[in-house]
């Protein structure tokens, strides 16, 4: 139990090495950073290896089958205390409360042991691939944060804690994309990554509140319970709406439409960043949160229809425009945008397992589709564009046979590790609901073909055909060293085994990857006999019947890849400089249009960004900063203005009433009453004293006649 | 013949009436401060001859404390009237009556 209650020192350790790199790093040397920081991911992936094999003995030994392993280190955010409460919907107090918790059930399991051990590789090839690079230390800081990240969303026991770490990866996504950052263009894409995911964010944090608000915890394990309880109808409208919003919040983390635009940008980084975080990991959060809800997403049907068509129309929209593109890594970036659409597609029939076997399969044969790209970069030393390459798979023997594997892999070709995935994906959706549903395979199935025919090309076009490089490139090319090469490998043997530990019944198998997470899953199956939907429930003794069908799907869909290898072969086999694009000759304007990825991000620039304006008018967020502009200076101003104008013309008015009525009547006034008054009175002073006295003295007189003569 | 010999009473009050008038006409008249001042002199000791006559002609004695009262009272008023005359002349050059206007407006 050593390692399993230590669980929380998985997370930390990589931590530790990022802060070495943050504080120390700029001195150390090189091979020290990489001692530090592949050495803690190495005993990440051991400690998670040992947590996992301890957790399996722990709970089958448990009488709850597969319960899942909680440790609660501290409370992180709010308090235990039972004093601060907020108020759920039916008017019962709930603690603010979150956990520094840690969880670890077989779906963390999953997750845990592929990011880990997919991390470990990926660092491992880092080191050969960043050997030359400026900024090593840096890149391997920001790697290790990531990996701290993505293993705190991972084994986050509540929203919360996994919101934590979902802003990490989303931090860190950013710090790598722009890890070029003298280049514009890096930084721009690591902006519209970052900005992009906000979106969706929000809509992860408002659908965090509604669950708070609804059910009153923010703890995995509590908010299961409850759903699971009974207590909630299916199609809650406060379920609904709360699923949705938490799919908004998927569809921006793991690239869905029409929040998938950063994704493609994201190739700006260094490639073993797109191999880590835009392939194998960080976008595949998404889809690990909506399992993770699974039981609310089971009870809002509307959300789950939601997700599937979103996936299915992904899945379709990103594989088509992955047909024509040219950049090496663009293509794959479209085919992760596709596959993870397929997962949705899982996900949103009901198929849980079933999309989280396909997350599990395609870290592997997408990080090493990536690192293969990687090399195939090294060895052309920097050049991207397929048009300049070719006739490389005896050049670099290693990267194409490792490549090839991952592209039977995710083409689906049996028994490579992408045939069951994406065969129990489209079987689940073909059998699950039947009806309208059907379209949805239609749409998977149309998918896949389109993924053999890119994936073929892209190897045709890298690997065979006539040499399209220029003479200074075709004679640096050679094989990558032995740091890229062996993880490649280890790489290949998963991308070809992982598969078999989902061997769907049908063939004989016992699906043991469908059985490990059923305890996760399984509270569904109650749910939906609830609503009478039995037919969606897990396999069982149904499934027999339809083996002919399954069987049938599965040459159907076999001969898609082989219909793509077709294709692509016809047309790539011999690649010489200006060779034909078959949709191209077929339709122009169809190919411009997905050359030009269906013009959605100029699309975003007139409506949502405003960076292109529309006839005249200037919409999105540079329009509203111009309409705002246009409000603060004509409607705030001229408020302010006006008020300025009446003060100054009510001072006038008052000056002129103080000047002419206050100080005219009231004041100068009286003064110029007393002066009228003063010259009668300044007659009688003349200022000669002998005049006073004969005044007095005829005064006198006066007197004195008066008195005597009365 | 009689009223010529004996002096009466009426003779004094004559000769009193006489100095005020001649007083009076000084104050009137003159332009000299100096002259005014005397001419007031004269005035009082035209008052003080009246007091004194009317005091032989009733037989009582308070005219005659009277008119030693005027007396003091007229050495005081020529005192401070030749004070204010000098700080006048310090101040203008001149004893002219005419021009003591200051404080006209």
């Amino acid at each position: 139990m050593l390692f399993l209650s230590h669980i929380w020192l998985i997370p930390l350790l990589p931590a530790f090495g990022a802060a070495v790199m943050f504080f120390f790093g700029r001195k150390l040397k090189k091979s020290t950073v990489s001692a530090v920081c592949v050495g803690t991911i190495v005993l990440a992936f051991l400690m998670a290896c040992g947590a996992v094999s301890q957790y399996s003995a722990w709970s089958s030994t448990d009488t709850n089958f597969h319960k899942p392993y909680q440790t609660i280190l501290y409370t992180w955010l709010g308090s235990d205390t039972g004093h601060l409460n907020y108020v759920t919907h039916d008017g019962t107090p709930a603690p603010f409360q979150a956990d520094a918790g840690f969880l670890l059930d077989p779906l963390s399991s999953i997750w845990l042991l592929f990011v880990t051990g997919v991390g470990m590789l990926i660092h491992i090839y880092s080191t050969g691939y960043m050997a030359h690079e400026g900024g090593y230390y840096r890149f391997f800081g920001y790697l290790n944060l990531f990996m701290f990240s993505m293993l705190t969303l991972i084994l986050a026991n509540n929203y919360v804690l996994l919101f934590v770490g979902w802003e990490g990866v989303g931090l860190c996504s950013y710090l790598l994309i722009g890890f070029y950052f003298h280049r514009k263009s890096a930084s721009d894409a690591a902006a519209k990554a970052f900005i992009v995911n906000r979106i969706g964010d929000a809509g992860f944090l408002l659908g965090m509140f509604f669950i708070a608000w609804y059910f009153g915890s923010l703890r995995f394990t509590e908010v299961t319970a409850l759903a699971r309880s009974g207590h909630f109808s299916i199609g809650d409208p406060i379920i609904t709406a709360a699923t949705l919003l938490l799919f908004v919040g998927a569809c921006g983390k793991s690239a869905q439409l029409p929040l998938y635009i950063w994704l493609p940008d994201a190739m700006e980084g260094p490639t073993p960043v797109s191999a880590l975080i835009h392939a194998a990991t960080m976008v595949t959060a998404g889809v690990y949160m909506v399992a993770r809800s699974n039981a609310l997403f089971v009870l809002a049907p509307t959300s789950m229809k939601t997700v599937a068509i979103v996936g299915a129309l992904t899945a379709l929209f990103a594989a088509s425009i992955g047909l024509v593109q040219n950049d090496i890594k663009r293509v794959l970036a479209y085919s992760t945008v596709s596959q993870l659409g397929y997962m949705f597609l899982a996900l949103g029939v009901g198929a849980f397992a079933a999309g989280v076997f396909h997350v599990f399969t395609h870290a592997f044969f997408k990080a090493l589709l990536f690192l293969g790209a990687g090399s195939v970069i090294h060895a052309m030393s920097g050049e991207q564009d397929m048009r300049n390459m070719g006739d490389l798979h005896r050049r670099i023997p290693i990267t194409h046979r490792t490549m090839e594997i991952a592209t039977y892999a995710i083409a689906g070709i049996f028994p490579f590790a992408g045939f069951f995935s994406k065969d129990a994906i489209l079987w689940e959706t073909w059998s699950r609901e039947g009806g309208a549903y059907r379209f949805l395979w239609y749409i998977g199935y149309a998918t896949a073909l389109m993924t053999a025919f890119y994936m073929f090309r892209l190897m045709f076009l890298t690997f065979h055909g006539r040499p399209r490089m220029s003479h200074d490139v075709e004679h640096h090319i050679h094989e990558s060293p032995a740091s890229m090469t062996i993880p490649l490998v280890v790489l290949a043997i998963c991308a070809f085994g992982a598969g078999l530990l989902g061997w769907p019944h049908s063939l004989g198998g016992n699906d043991r990857f469908t059985k490990y997470l059923e305890p996760v899953f399984a509270g569904e199956a109650r749910v939906l006999q609830q609503e009478g939907r039995t037919s969606q429930l897990v396999q069982g003794v149904e499934e027999e019947h339809n083996t002919g069908t399954e069987w049938l799907l599965m040459a159907l869909s076999l001969g898609a890849a082989g219909l793509g290898w077709g294709m692509a072969w016809r047309s790539y086999r011999h690649a010489d400089k200006g060779y034909a694009e078959p949709i191209a000759d077929l339709s122009p304007p169809i190919y411009k249009a997905l050359l030009n990825k269906y013009y959605v991000d100029e699309g975003y620039d007139y409506v949502f960004t405003g960076r292109r304006k529309l006839g005249k008018m200037r919409l999105g967020v540079l329009g509203l900063g111009a309409a705002s502009a246009w409000f603060d200076t004509h409607i705030v101003d001229g408020l302010v203005n006006g008020a300025g104008w009446i003060t100054r013309l009510t001072s006038t008015i008052s000056s002129w009433w103080d000047k002419w009525i206050i100080d005219g009547i009231g004041v100068n006034g009286p003064a110029i009453f007393a002066r009228m008054l003063s010259y009668p009175a300044r007659m009688f002073e003349w200022g000669l004293v002998q005049w006073y006295a004969l005044v007095m003295t005829a005064g006198l007189v006066g007197f004195v006649f008066y008195y005597v003569y009365r | 013949m009689d009223t010529l010999l004996h002096i009466s009473t009426l003779h004094y009050l004559v000769l009193g009436a006489a100095l005020f008038l001649l007083g009076v006409i000084g104050v009137l008249t003159r332009r000299n401060v100096v002259i005014v001042l005397m001419s007031i002199e004269l005035i009082l000791n035209a008052v003080n001859l009246n007091l004194v006559a009317f005091s032989r002609h009733l037989g009582g004695l308070h005219g005659q404390v009277f008119a030693i009262f005027v007396i003091t009272d007229a050495a005081a008023e020529a005192a401070v009237g030749l004070g204010i005359l000098i700080a006048f002349f310090r101040n203008k050059e001149t004893v002219n009556m005419d021009e003591v206007n200051l404080l006209k407006w």
